[in-house]
């Protein structure tokens, strides 16, 4: 008798196309994506990613010069001296300052600039304490490219050093002596906040949660068609794209609410900074939760059942999460990878919610991220009016 | 003129002919039953009348008018099989949604609300949540969400069906009400008793054709069944059928066929005597629309 529930669950499952996937194929498709994030070449973590930084040569002298073109040598750090003067591909170039430097830090280009002031010169490889310091402006978001930065500009140092035909002098005294070239560490971001992470994780959960909840809402669809409510809706005058269009206003409308409850949430218990950044919040929030219902419309109407789109949900939702940066900040991603992320509306959700939260970007800074969203809105809302066509009149 | 025609309807679903030139009318004020087995085409029909099938063929016409798919019917209730409501929403509130999605509003939706209210029985239960309701309960509500903004013909897809004979009862006299207003009403359904006892007229439907439409004395000549059925009830069990009759499965009763009642009933009862048996009741009866419907389809209704 044992034998025969072992047989039949064993048949069904056979017949059960879906249940194969969701027992075979969806934790083959997890571990891909995440062996592609986590594990080799697919973040900076491992060492396999070169940090970019924007190095300003203040004293431009024979010996700082070595020093940038150690530092260009490094195969960890992809150095940036000059930016364009306008857009366009053959503007010409100019050198970077210190303040624009900062500038592209600010905006999230570059994790990390490095500044070489006059006199920086002589103290390679003094272990002059009083000699002139490196500057490293770093944004505090990304914990590793400062203190990366920090350490090659040592090995920087010493190389330059040595084909400076500097001199290794003078007499240690201390382990801050110790290091070739001193360097002062300011973080041009977030100073004034306590938990500069929250900011992060309050956008990634609540962009990974609104899409699980827009999907699941929009299961609704699928139980309104069991009901046969959908069928008696259909022949009233509402139409299909009537009924669409009030399913994702009410969806937009749920994951706005969502949103604003995690962020006062975080406001009040982690100081999270919502009050200063209200425009912007309010911005990112109704964009990021048209996409998300939109996004949940779509995986409704693809699927026939709860359980498809359960599984189907969970696939998607989980693996753009984790390729937009819900989980692992993108910024910690490879360059490659992080380009790829941008094929899910939530990594530019979570961009544009690091440059209001983290950045402080005034709101026509948000345009590239607005535009991006509101693109994915209107293509998931026409996919899922095409999806809806099963249920019009045959 | 008729409320509704169906002209030569056809739809193919693939190679399966759901609907294969099915014609029939159905006038003012009329309660006609829509018969057939599984997979005749009786649904496709309902919903191809609410827009909800696109035709390959033929016409639909309400009102002296062609019914386009997807374009709104105002004149025209629908009242799907399923309890076709939101469980969390009260009684009061689906109505209100349904009311809404079928074109009223304001004052009229209110003074429609407690009509439909009070005709379904619910008045005291109007804001209470739907799950919280019976079976019974819930069918009438369905109905009444159907015929809130007072169609003029009011499609039922076996609206009788898993409710108890309360409330099937119950059910039937909210459809004579909506009669008595000058509804026409279009029902599919399985229970062949009902559909004798309740419709005016009956079509027959099978593999998408009606094979048969009239009253059932009109079905039953058309399937050629004029006798009548005599069925009596013995005192005790009969060991043997006298002639002209057949014995019961529990033997205490016997069935025979005649055609003349007048003349061959005190012949057969004089038989029944002479074999020393006495009988305890008698039934006489036209042909059955079960018959009918064997006759004509080939099967029985719930095959």
């Amino acid at each position: 008798m044992i034998a025969l529930i072992v047989q039949n669950a064993w048949t069904q499952l056979r017949r059960d196309r879906a249940a194969q996937i969701l027992a075979f194929v969806v934790p083959i498709a997890f571990f891909s994506i995440f062996a592609i994030i986590f594990g080799g070449g697919g973040n900076r973590m491992n060492g396999t990613s070169r940090v970019a930084v924007a190095v300003v040569d203040e004293e431009g002298s024979e010996r700082s010069r070595a020093l940038v073109e150690a530092l260009k040598g490094d195969s960890a750090l992809r150095v940036i001296t000059t930016r364009a003067v306008r857009a366009g591909e053959n503007a010409p170039l100019e050198p970077l300052t210190r303040a624009t430097a900062e500038q592209m830090v600010k905006n999230g280009d570059v994790p990390v600039a490095l500044v070489l002031p006059a006199g920086v010169g002589a103290s390679i490889g003094s272990f002059n304490a009083a000699g002139a310091k490196a500057l490293v402006l770093h944004d505090p978001s990304d914990p590793v490219a400062g203190r990366t930065v920090g350490g090659l500009l040592q090995r920087a140092a010493l190389r330059a050093a040595a084909t400076g035909g500097g001199v290794l002098g003078g007499q240690a005294r201390d382990a801050d002596e110790m290091m070739p070239l001193r360097f002062e560490s300011h973080a041009v971001l977030g100073e004034k906040r306590g938990s500069p992470m929250v900011a992060f994780y309050a956008a990634g959960i609540a962009v990974m949660f609104i899409m699980f909840s827009a999907a699941g809402a929009g299961g609704a669809l699928i139980e309104e068609t069991e009901s046969g409510t959908l069928e008696r809706v259909l022949t009233t005058g509402l139409g299909m794209t009537g009924l669409l269009l009030g399913k994702w206003i009410y969806l937009t409308t749920l994951a706005c609410a969502q949103v604003a409850v995690m962020f006062v949430w975080g406001m009040l218990v982690f100081k999270l900074p919502l009050l200063e950044h209200l425009a912007g919040f309010i911005v990112m929030t109704v964009c990021t939760s048209a996409a998300a219902a939109a996004f949940g419309l779509v995986l409704a109407t693809l699927s026939r059942t709860r359980q498809q789109l359960s599984g189907l949900a969970n696939l998607i939702v989980l693996s753009l999460n984790a390729l937009g940066g819900s989980m692992f900040p993108r910024f910690l991603m490879s360059d490659a990878l992080q380009r790829v992320s941008l094929i899910g509306f939530n990594a530019w959700a979570l961009d544009g919610y690091i440059k209001v939260f983290w950045r402080g970007a005034p709101l026509s800074a948000l345009a590239p991220q607005v535009g991006a969203i509101l693109g994915f809105t209107v293509l998931f809302l026409v996919l899922a009016r095409r999806l809806a066509r099963r249920w019009e009149a045959a | 003129m008729a409320v509704l025609e169906i002209k030569d309807a056809r739809k193919s679903f693939g190679s399966t002919r759901a609907l294969d030139g099915l014609s029939f009318a159905l006038g003012e004020g009329e309660l006609l039953g829509l018969l057939g087995p599984n997979g005749a085409g009786k649904t496709t029909l309902i919903r191809a009348i609410a827009g909800r099938v696109r035709l390959n063929g033929g016409t639909i016409l309400l009102h002296g008018h062609t019914l386009e798919p997807e374009k709104p019917r105002r004149d025209l209730g629908v009242v799907p099989q399923e309890n076709a409501l939101y469980p969390l929403l009260s009684a009061r509130e689906n109505l209100e949604t349904f009311g809404k999605l079928n074109g009223i509003d304001g004052k009229h939706l209110r003074e429609r609300i407690a009509w439909a209210l009070e005709w379904s029985g619910l008045a005291d239960r109007a804001t209470s949540l739907v799950r919280t309701f019976s079976g019974g309960m819930k069918r009438r509500l369905n109905l009444a969400c159907g015929v809130l903004h007072e169609p003029k013909l009011v499609l039922l897809d076996e609206p009788t069906v898993g409710v108890d004979p309360q409330s099937r009862e119950s059910i039937y006299d909210m459809l004579g009400a909506l009669r008595a207003r000058g509804t026409s009403l279009l029902l599919t359904t399985h229970y062949l008793e009902e559909a004798e006892a309740r419709c005016e007229r009956i079509v027959v439907i099978d593999h998408g054709r009606a094979v048969a439409a009239g009253t059932l004395v009109e079905l039953v000549a058309q399937a050629g069944l004029t006798g009548r059925r005599v069925r009596l009830s013995l005192d005790r069990p009969a060991t043997k059928a006298p002639a002209g009759f057949a014995l019961g499965e529990d033997a205490g009763t016997l069935t025979a066929s005649i055609t003349d009642v007048a003349h061959e009933l005190p012949g057969l009862l004089a038989r029944v005597q002479a074999e020393g048996l006495a009988v305890r009741d008698l039934e006489v009866r036209t042909a059955s629309l079960q018959a009918v419907f064997l006759k004509l389809t080939g099967k029985e209704l719930r095959e």
